[in-house]
């Protein structure tokens, strides 16, 4: 199909491609099972320059959106939706600050982070602040030239290793999720540490863990945007980076569906490729169908973002929801297809299968996805 | 440090096709590629540049559609890309395509280092690197691994050997050829690729460079190419089967039989 890439798109996604087959996809297997961060493949990003593809050139990237980004995160997830997320997770720690940092925090943090020196992320879940994310405990106190944080942030991705967060404290439990402030913590601030590297089932390349704020003393010019504002901050953030977590899926369902195909051919039982079994056939044609159509969704609703338009919640959520349970469904047929070879760890795509599964559930849940269509439905209708 | 890098268009695969008449191969039909031993030339080049400062120039003796190739190179930190084209050229053996680049290369002026790639991946003849350090009339060292310093006027650096290396010495300019323990050549950047786009490469024929046309091409080749192929390898196994017992003994006659072993 063709998607219509502009020349500088179509640049960027062969040479993210190029990257994910020669660098990424010979070490997927490895880096999961070690859980080993993808510090040497970042080098390799940085120095092609796709670390800073979604920002301004003003500040050292190439002035693409959440499309680049997105085209970026498809290949790179193809080979692997665990290392990708060292890209991914940045760009979700990044976007607080394209969108509501002052020039001044623009100019200190998006050069480093265009360039690759610099890796993000994002820290708003709680223990018990998850789907309900009005739920957080973690507190800023102003104090002079100072806000002092004080909580817990858990399964933060990128967490430990990126240099730059953008944390959201309550400044005011009385109000609520409007009480909620965002503000830039950067790595080596006194009083924050991290917890233990979580165990997970899948994305293992990619690094989680908890951020200890413990009597955090962060400078004022630190806060993004007014205080009050965290929660906008948020959701106009995830607005921007769940077409991401669509591309991560998008990309890990090819992975999947490309290494059942060439199995399939090879695979002979009964005296011929399996390929040649209805059964199978119309299994890989349903993967491939599902494939395109979560594509088509993705790249539109990137198109519809980064076209300026306000209204991206619902698009943005259908892209997420759609993409990420074809991923769990392309992923688990293609092991299905390769039988008992998929099932084992020497092939990629029982990882695969693993790592598809939390496109289903982090940067919210495809049941709170759905809330949030349904609402925008409902509100649309209403207007109307 | 004005930095030149020798680059071929190789075919992209072993298989190629042959003019009959000359013996020479069709470059227009295959699809091409640099060469990619000239790949670690390039990257050398580029990292010498970025660490003591200059400019890289790469230079190729070639058919027009190498001009795209060169082109790419510019995505890669390279700052200048001549093509020397010209039907003269034409039939070139490693001689006369040594001549040609050195005519190339004097006429871009002031030189430091030369770089090429130790052999191109087509003839295998490795012979261009130091063919056209003669015609410079230059120091050269061959399948360098290592550059160990460089600086205005002297290259020390590391030759690779069959079991080991040796640390040469030389006076700038000077010709080295690099094997791929060198480096790894780095990925395009984007803003590269976009620079390349807009980059026009520069075109000289033989009258441009002032060759002698008869020193050029296949006038200038004393060597004539009987025969290009593909070669076929055929390698063909004998299963010895039996016990351990008689396997042994079979293979034992069989050693003895071609002489890879004496019976005392």
């Amino acid at each position: 199909m063709n998607y219509f890439l502009t020349e500088e798109q179509q640049m960027i996604k062969e040479l993210a491609a190029r990257i994910a087959d020669e660098k990424i996809a010979p070490v997927a297997i490895e880096y999961d099972r070690e859980g080993k961060f993808p510090r040497d493949i970042i080098k390799y990003l940085a120095d092609s320059d796709l670390c800073g593809v979604y920002i301004d050139d003003k500040y050292g990237g190439l002035g693409g959106g959440v499309f680049e980004m997105a085209l970026v995160v498809e290949e790179l997830s193809r080979a692997c939706g665990g290392i990708a997320l060292a890209f991914a997770g940045t760009g979700l720690g990044t976007f607080p600050i394209i969108l509501f940092g002052t020039e001044e925090q623009k100019n200190k943090y998006l050069p480093d982070i265009a360039a690759g020196k610099k890796l993000a992320a994002f820290a708003l879940t709680e223990a018990d602040a998850g789907s309900d994310a009005a739920g957080i405990r973690t507190t800023a106190v102003a104090d002079g030239d100072y806000y002092v944080l004080n909580g817990t942030k858990q399964w933060i991705t990128n967490g430990g290793e990126a240099d730059i967060y953008t944390v959201i404290a309550c400044t005011n439990r009385e109000k609520g999720a409007r009480g909620f402030s965002a503000f830039i913590v950067e790595k080596g601030t006194p009083g924050l540490s991290f917890g233990k590297k979580e165990d997970k089932m899948g994305i293992r390349a990619s690094a989680t863990c908890e951020l200890i704020f413990e009597n955090c003393r962060i400078p004022k010019e630190n806060l993004l945007a007014r205080e009050g504002m965290g929660f906008i901050v948020a959701m106009k953030t995830l607005d921007r980076t769940r077409p991401g977590v669509a591309a991560q899926a998008l990309g890990i369902a090819t992975g999947a569906f490309n290494s059942a195909l060439k199995y399939a051919k090879e695979r002979e039982q009964f005296g011929q490729p399996i390929s040649s079994f209805q059964a199978v056939q119309h299994m890989l044609a349903d993967m491939a169908i599902q494939i395109e159509a979560a594509r088509c969704l993705v790249y539109q609703t990137c198109r519809h973002i980064d076209s300026g338009t306000k209204n991206i919640s619902k698009e943005a959520a259908m892209a997420k929801v759609f993409a990420s349970d074809t991923a769990m469904k392309v992923t688990t047929d293609a092991v299905q297809i390769m039988g008992g070879y998929g099932y084992m760890k020497e092939y990629p795509v029982e990882k695969m299968m693993r790592d598809a599964k939390i496109t289903q559930i982090y940067e919210g849940t495809n049941q709170i996805q759905r809330n949030v269509i349904a609402l925008e439905l409902i509100k649309e209708s209403t207007r109307e | 440090m004005n930095i030149v890098v020798c680059v071929k268009q190789v075919p992209g695969t072993s298989e190629v096709k042959i003019n009959k008449e000359t013996n020479t191969i069709i470059r227009d039909e295959a699809e091409a590629i640099i060469n990619p031993f000239d790949e670690y030339a390039i990257e050398e080049g580029v990292r010498v540049k970025e660490n003591v400062g200059g400019s890289v120039t790469v230079i190729s003796m070639g058919i027009p559609k190498t001009a795209e190739l060169l082109r790419e190179t510019i995505a890669v930190g390279v700052d200048e890309a001549v093509l020397l084209t010209d039907k003269a050229f034409a039939g070139a053996d490693t001689l006369a395509t040594s001549y040609t680049l050195s005519m190339g290369i004097k006429k871009l002026g002031d030189y430091d280092l030369i770089i090429c790639g130790k052999q191109a991946t087509d003839g295998d003849t490795a012979q261009v690197g130091p063919s056209l350090a003669e015609k410079l009339g230059v120091p050269h060292t061959t399948n360098v691994r290592k550059i160990e310093e460089i600086k205005e006027g002297y290259i020390r650096c590391q030759r690779m050997t069959d079991d080991g290396y040796e640390v040469v010495e030389m006076p700038l300019p000077a010709v080295i050829t690099v094997v791929k323990e060198i480096n790894e050549p780095r990925y395009p950047s984007i803003k590269g690729k976009l620079k390349a786009k807009k980059y026009e490469v520069k075109i000289l024929n033989a009258e441009d460079i002032g060759a002698d046309i008869s020193l050029c091409g296949l006038n200038g080749s004393p060597t004539r190419v009987i025969k290009t192929f593909t070669p076929v390898h055929e390698i063909k196994a004998e299963m010895i089967e039996g016990t351990a017992c008689e396997q042994a003994e079979k293979l034992a006659d069989k050693l003895l039989s071609m002489q890879f072993v004496k019976c005392k």
